[in-house]
């Protein structure tokens, strides 16, 4: 439970030419064993020296901005708030793709006018999680190209994700708070107007698969300028998050990804236990393992399938669905529900697998590989498949580097990052298999690392489940996870423990925490800020289709609009992550 | 002929058609005009996914191959609202995405019906937040809730077979005109032994949140004025 007290000052090999560079100004922070290196600005004015010296120095090389944390420390206890009173904070969590790194670097800001320098010149993902971090938390960023709502809509009023914005407070959204982009109120010059025209793609379209909407500018078929909007599935998972225990969210959490969402739910639990410092035990790791895999095979599966109708061939998407049928079939075996599982706990899984878990998993390989061969039979070769996907919607590794791009999508790209293989959990480092990489980029890359990545799940689960261990699958510290019923009825510390995870929930220490897992995306990372009560104070999730979407705009411009779709569903956008 | 006669009483009982034979020894059938429509409504019934979130994954499991449900004639899934005249809505609907559910309900051609698939259409589920619509029937009228998170493929097909009962029946359109219209619920069925709140759980009018203008009637939904509807939308929690 005091993971967080004992903190070895950590040796980096940046640290002495931060020093020598920033004196005092950038503290590096002593962290816990399992979080990532932080340095702290004590001096708000050498942010963007700072951030810039991050990237460019060859010794930190951080040249990949995974996430932007925006925290209202408003009420928070002492160890939270920092010392010059200020109320905001942020976290810039970094990767560097060279030396395999995580940072953070934290700025606070103060309670009146929260402003800070954008970061876009150095990083241009931060573009959308900039516009986020001033809709939901209302901190402005100086010299951001295009600071307006994202998430919430143009009729909102006030700042959502602040402590004092009551969790119920709706605003009325009419048609004209939303038809209002940039894009469409263009003024068409003379000679434009019978050029070009602008057409809307969503936010309800067959294509967009969810509730995304791409506001296109068109001459002729060609794109020449597009606009992406987000916030339709927009439900507040982080403001709920923040009412409810560290239990509670689990179910939350599985509507993040609802593609392969046992993985969320996995990846969350897995990190309130490194900030707890629990260790689960090796069966509920092993588990945890299978389970994400299937998962993996699911979210990719819709992915092909869903886009291959939309290129016209819907056979494959019948195939598809069988494979995730016969998938539903396990995950219900396991924890009762075919999508919204809730399996995961903090401090293990929240029952055993059946008996003949091990059958029942190998019973589904030759399903899915059967319908795997079919659908590579049907378009790997096929002439259609290959002229739409190949050559269309190209990312250059560079881009996906300066995009954000992680998972797939990055890996087609050439950016051979996995943090299944780069930053091991749960056992991953203990198994043999591959990570598909590509170089070229382009549709056909990710479409094909996809297919490449589901065989390769086959192989760990196939390894995994030749060595699950037997034994429980929850922890015995009982200050995390229920008792089993036999304590509760039996003895007085059972039903202690029983109640005080019922009423109060888990308690973790003031502090912060990321971790990440490789979700069907990417890297799906979670911030959570403890206050030392049951609930967590605030908990971001990074979202590896947010930077992807975001992208997008830049992706398609000057392509087709036929491609445009091609590529709207090679790059898998979930609404439920994207929008949280 | 008598498996027609079979067929067409069990559709509609009230009002069965009869066989007779005519004077050459032809057989013809005699029947009410609203009755044919009403049949031929029922079992071509197009839908139009209103997918938003995680139910529209399990409503590409019901029209996928395992549960398949054009075997009850309401395969052919449209996107648009013009050719369709079942929207199943499917997902969490924001206040967002509220003014484009009901711009899309409006274009779509009478008759029509509206299936609100899973917790979070049919009262926000748990989801008591700043930024989601509290069910939508603050916006449409809805003929028929489906409970579950998501519903399991059987309940969502359950809720439609009940649709193309009452549209069989013509009980839908009588009790529209009669405003005594009271929409279909399908997952919560009350279980003997259970106390007699848990039936009141899901109803539209339910106790606490009576102050809020809750569209419970479709009739009046039907002509109420659409921005009216939302207006209403304050602190709900």
């Amino acid at each position: 439970m005091s993971a967080l007290a004992s903190a070895p000052s950590s040796s980096l090999t940046y640290a002495p030419v931060l020093d020598k560079r920033f004196g005092p100004k950038a503290r590096i922070e002593a962290r816990p064993a399992k979080d990532i290196a932080t340095i702290t600005l004590t001096d708000r004015s050498a942010y963007i020296e700072v951030a810039r010296f991050l990237r460019d120095d060859p010794a930190c090389a951080f040249d990949l901005l995974l996430d932007l944390v925006s925290i209202d420390l408003l009420n928070a206890p002492a160890p939270l708030r920092p010392r010059d009173g200020s109320r905001f904070q942020l976290h810039v969590i970094l990767y560097s793709t060279r030396r395999n790194d995580h940072l953070r670097l934290i700025v606070n800001l103060p309670e009146q006018n929260p402003r800070v320098p954008t970061l876009v010149n150095l990083w241009p993902a931060v573009n959308w999680f900039e516009r986020e971090a001033w809709d939901l938390m209302g901190i402005e960023f100086e010299g951001h190209p295009n600071l307006k709502r994202l998430l919430t809509h143009n009729g909102f009023v006030g700042h959502a994700l602040r402590k004092d914005y009551a969790a119920g407070q709706r605003w009325l959204c009419t048609e004209e708070d939303l038809l209002q982009t940039d894009l469409a109120a263009q003024t068409e010059t003379p000679e434009d107007i019978f050029e070009t025209m602008t057409v809307n793609l969503g936010p309800s379209h067959p294509a967009t698969h969810g509730t995304l909407r791409i506001v296109l500018r068109l001459d002729g078929e060609t794109i020449v300028a597009a606009e992406g909007e987000c916030g339709y599935l927009h439900r507040c998972f982080e403001k709920m998050s923040e009412s409810h225990t560290y239990s509670q969210v689990i179910p939350y959490t599985d509507r993040l990804n609802y593609c392969s969402p046992m993985i969320n739910g996995f990846g969350y639990a897995r990190a309130v236990e490194d900030m707890l410092g629990v260790e689960i035990p090796p069966r509920a790791k092993a588990i945890r393992v299978i389970l994400s895999e299937f998962n993996r095979i699911m979210d990719h599966m819709v992915c092909i399938g869903t886009n291959l109708v939309d290129l016209g061939a819907l056979t494959n998407f019948w195939y598809a669905y069988q494979a995730r049928e016969a998938i539903y079939g396990l995950l219900e075996a396991c924890c009762g529900a075919r999508l919204t599982s809730s399996y995961a706990r903090v401090g293990g899984l929240s029952a055993d697998v059946p008996p003949n878990f091990d059958e029942w998993s190998r019973s589904l390989f030759p399903i899915i590989k059967t319908q795997l061969d079919d659908i590579d039979g049907l378009v790997s070769k096929n002439r259609i498949a290959h002229k739409r996907m190949r050559g269309t919607g190209i990312v250059s590794r560079e881009n996906a580097i300066a995009w954000g791009f992680t998972g797939p999508c990055g890996r087609a790209s050439g950016l051979a990052y996995d943090v299944r293989k780069d930053k091991p959990y749960e056992g991953y480092d203990e198994l043999d298999f591959d990570v598909p990489v590509m170089t070229d980029g382009d549709n056909f890359a990710r479409y094909y690392v996809r297919m490449e990545e589901m065989r390769q799940s086959l192989r760990i689960i196939d390894q995994q489940l030749r060595k699950l261990p037997k034994g429980p699958v929850t922890t015995d510290d009982y200050r995390v996870i229920l008792p089993p019923k036999e304590m509760v009825y039996n003895e007085m510390e059972g039903l202690i423990y029983h109640f005080k995870v019922v009423f109060e929930g888990t308690k973790v220490a003031p502090g912060y925490f990321y971790s990440s897992v490789e979700g069907g995306n990417g890297e799906l990372g979670y911030t959570i800020v403890a206050d030392g009560s049951g609930n967590p104070y605030r908990l971001k999730v990074r979202p590896p289709c947010f930077p992807l979407f975001a992208a997008y705009e830049k992706i398609i411009k000057g392509g087709m609009v036929s491609d445009a779709v091609a590529t709207l569903g090679m790059l898998n956008i979930i609404a439920g992550e994207l929008d949280r | 002929m008598s498996f027609i006669k079979n067929t067409l009483s069990w559709i509609a009982p009230p009002t069965a058609p009869g066989v007779q034979s005519g004077a050459g020894g032809a057989d013809f059938l005699t029947t009410k005009l609203d009755v044919l429509v009403q049949w031929a409504h029922s079992n071509s019934l197009w839908p139009l996914p209103f997918g938003t979130a995680c139910c529209a994954i399990e409503f590409m499991s019901v029209v996928s191959s395992h549960y398949d449900l054009s075997r009850f004639g309401a395969e052919v899934v449209r996107f648009s609202p013009r050719q369709a005249d079942m929207m199943i809505v499917a997902g969490t609907v924001t206040d967002k995405q509220a003014p484009i559910l009901r711009k899309i309900y409006d274009q779509m051609a009478e008759p029509k019906w509206v299936v609100s698939m899973g917790v979070c259409a049919c009262t926000g589920g748990f989801y008591r937040a700043y930024h989601v619509v509290q069910g939508i029937d603050e916006i449409v009228p809805v003929d028929v809730y489906v409970a579950g998170c998501p519903p399991t493929p059987e309940n969502l097909m359950r809720g439609i077979i009940e649709l193309q009962r009452r549209i069989q029946t013509g009980d839908l359109a009588r009790h529209r005109q009669n405003k005594t219209y009271v929409p279909i619920r399908v997952g919560e069925q009350p279980v003997i032994g259970l106390p007699a709140y848990s039936q009141s759980v899901m109803a539209p009018n339910r106790p606490g949140v009576s102050e809020m203008p809750v569209m419970a009637d479709s009739a009046e939904a039907d002509m109420g004025a659409k921005a009216d509807v939302l207006k209403h939308q304050g602190d709900r929690s």
